[in-house]
């Protein structure tokens, strides 16, 4: 009898395959993202980092988890979150992996799947952000500020008072929000982005992996 | 050929002062440059991890703008930069996101056929003026200045367009044919942590702290950006900073384009040097006229 093997490779579960396409999906629409298989796990994404000695998992490992089937445990890290997307693996991963965009696929899916600590903090400045941007077409930086404080930290608003005032001072705080003119025909434009958005091939991927036992994995007789 | 305005949501406030000397250099410069209609958000970095498509939608509807005025796209914001940029080479390379982004856009009947060339302001002074006519231009002379050159990180990454991703000298070239002296600093490039001063605050103190020692440690005089969040970053946190690590950082931090204005002739005020947080030294106001 040979050995009993799992349809598609690699993976243990439901939730796991329905992630692993979603990501692969994802790192499908990055231009050159499909460079993701040729990381040789050098480490010279984290070595790059300037801010990998406060992440839980360093950015080579995450290419190793997705590797071992293990998303679900990535999207829980504290590391998508901590990336300020600087670009220094991206530049200079000797694959060409695009490490930055590949963290904001993640970014996207945690967020999507909700798998992040209540009121976390990029995720709610991430919203208010979207939230005055859809409204007035252009970001208000004080707006931005108090609809994050107030969701997260109240207290802290008095804390950056002196700095917001000093700020005014020199002229470099707008009261008011500025608005774009054609407001209405931006909002038509993203109600039919939102529904662009969710049209997404099923399953691409893994659809073309072969089904069957791996080749190799079973002694020839 | 024509360039088209793109100042972008923080040149409106936090970054007055870089709208105001970038338009003033320009002008000075004997280049028109047009303000671009009705523009909207770029979406930053942070549209980009929530939605992909609409971000991509957002700053597209910029450059379906910009196409119909035939020209060429300047955005002194390294993100805007950055995301514009993205823009067009994820459209151009995924056909099913270019029809899905275009699909959008028809709802104010805008189309977007990649035509837009996405430039830096610093990227137009040096390879399209030259360094050498802004040099013949100058009407003070920046001798004796020691400036850190602080190209951030969006800029120059993550495709290097004009310049070296690790080791850009762009700026460095433009200010030594103005007479200023650029200290060794090799953080040139590294990141301010950007957004992540409100996220995270203890990480991104320190790495600000980190840029701000390098600086003063080999004796400069004031750091020179391209950015306006690694501008409010590096100037605005210095009293946080200093409280956190018992450092004692005073040092200004100007838009590249205030010093060049300056050198080019125009007033303190033109400068904009008011604006900042950090009074300016005597060692740059007192540049011979």
């Amino acid at each position: 009898m040979p050995p009993k093997v799992s349809q598609e490779w690699g993976i243990k579960n439901k939730k796991e395959s329905d992630l692993r396409a979603d990501f692969l999906y994802q790192v499908a629409n990055i231009p050159g993202g499909e460079k993701i298989k040729k990381c040789i796990q050098c480490g010279t994404c984290t070595g790059s980092c300037p801010v990998s000695y406060t992440m839980d998992i360093m950015p080579r490992e995450i290419i190793a988890l997705f590797r071992a089937g293990l998303i679900e445990s990535i999207l829980h890290s504290r590391t998508i979150w901590i990336c300020a997307s600087c670009y220094a693996c991206t530049v200079r991963c000797p694959a060409g992996i695009k490490v930055t965009d590949i963290l904001y696929a993640l970014k996207r899916m945690a967020m999507e799947k909700g798998l992040f600590p209540k009121r976390f903090p990029i995720f709610i400045l991430s919203k208010s952000f979207v939230y005055l941007i859809n409204l007035f077409g252009r970001s208000y930086e004080p707006g931005l500020l108090i609809l994050y404080y107030l969701r997260t930290n109240p207290l802290k608003l008095f804390s950056l008072m002196p700095l917001a005032f000093k700020l005014f001072r020199k002229g470099r705080l707008a009261l008011l929000p500025k608005s774009i003119k054609k407001r209405k025909e931006l909002s038509a434009i993203l109600a039919e982005a939102e529904v662009m958005e969710m049209i997404v091939p099923e399953r691409p991927y893994l659809q073309a992996i072969p089904k069957g036992p791996v080749p190799g994995f079973i002694r020839p007789s | 050929m024509t360039y088209i305005y793109y100042p972008g949501c923080s040149l409106e406030s936090s970054a007055k002062a870089y709208d105001l000397s970038t338009r003033w250099v320009f002008e000075n410069l004997g280049i028109t440059l047009t303000e671009l209609e009705d523009w909207n958000c770029c979406g930053a970095t942070m549209y980009m991890s929530i939605k992909e498509t609409i971000s991509l939608v957002f700053s597209a509807r910029n450059l379906a703008l910009a196409e119909r005025l035939n020209g060429e796209i300047v955005a002194p914001c390294s993100s805007c930069y950055t995301i514009l940029n993205k823009t067009n080479k994820y459209l151009k390379e995924n056909f099913i996101l270019r029809a899905k982004v275009n699909q959008s856009l028809r709802r104010d009947g805008l189309t977007y056929h990649l035509q837009v060339k996405v430039r830096h302001p610093l990227d137009v002074l040096v390879n399209d003026i030259g360094i050498d006519t802004i040099a013949s231009r100058a009407k003070r002379s920046l001798t004796g200045l020691k400036i850190a050159q602080y190209y951030g990180c969006q800029i120059v990454r993550p495709e290097g367009i004009f310049d070296d991703p690790e080791n850009p000298t762009t700026m460095d070239e433009l200010f030594r044919a103005l007479g200023a002296t650029n200290v060794y600093f090799p953080v040139k490039v590294r990141c301010c942590g950007g957004m992540l001063m409100t996220t995270f605050p203890e990480v991104a103190l320190k790495l600000n702290k980190d840029i701000l020692e390098c600086a003063v440690a080999n004796n400069a005089d004031c750091l020179v950006t391209t950015c306006p969040l690694c501008q409010i970053n590096l100037e605005a946190y210095q009293k946080k900073i200093n409280k956190k690590f018992k450092t004692n950082f005073k040092i200004p931090v100007l838009f590249f384009t205030q010093l060049l204005a300056y050198t080019l002739g125009c007033s303190p005020k033109e400068a904009a040097f008011d604006q900042n947080l950090v009074p300016i030294p005597e060692k740059i106001l007192g540049g011979s006229l």
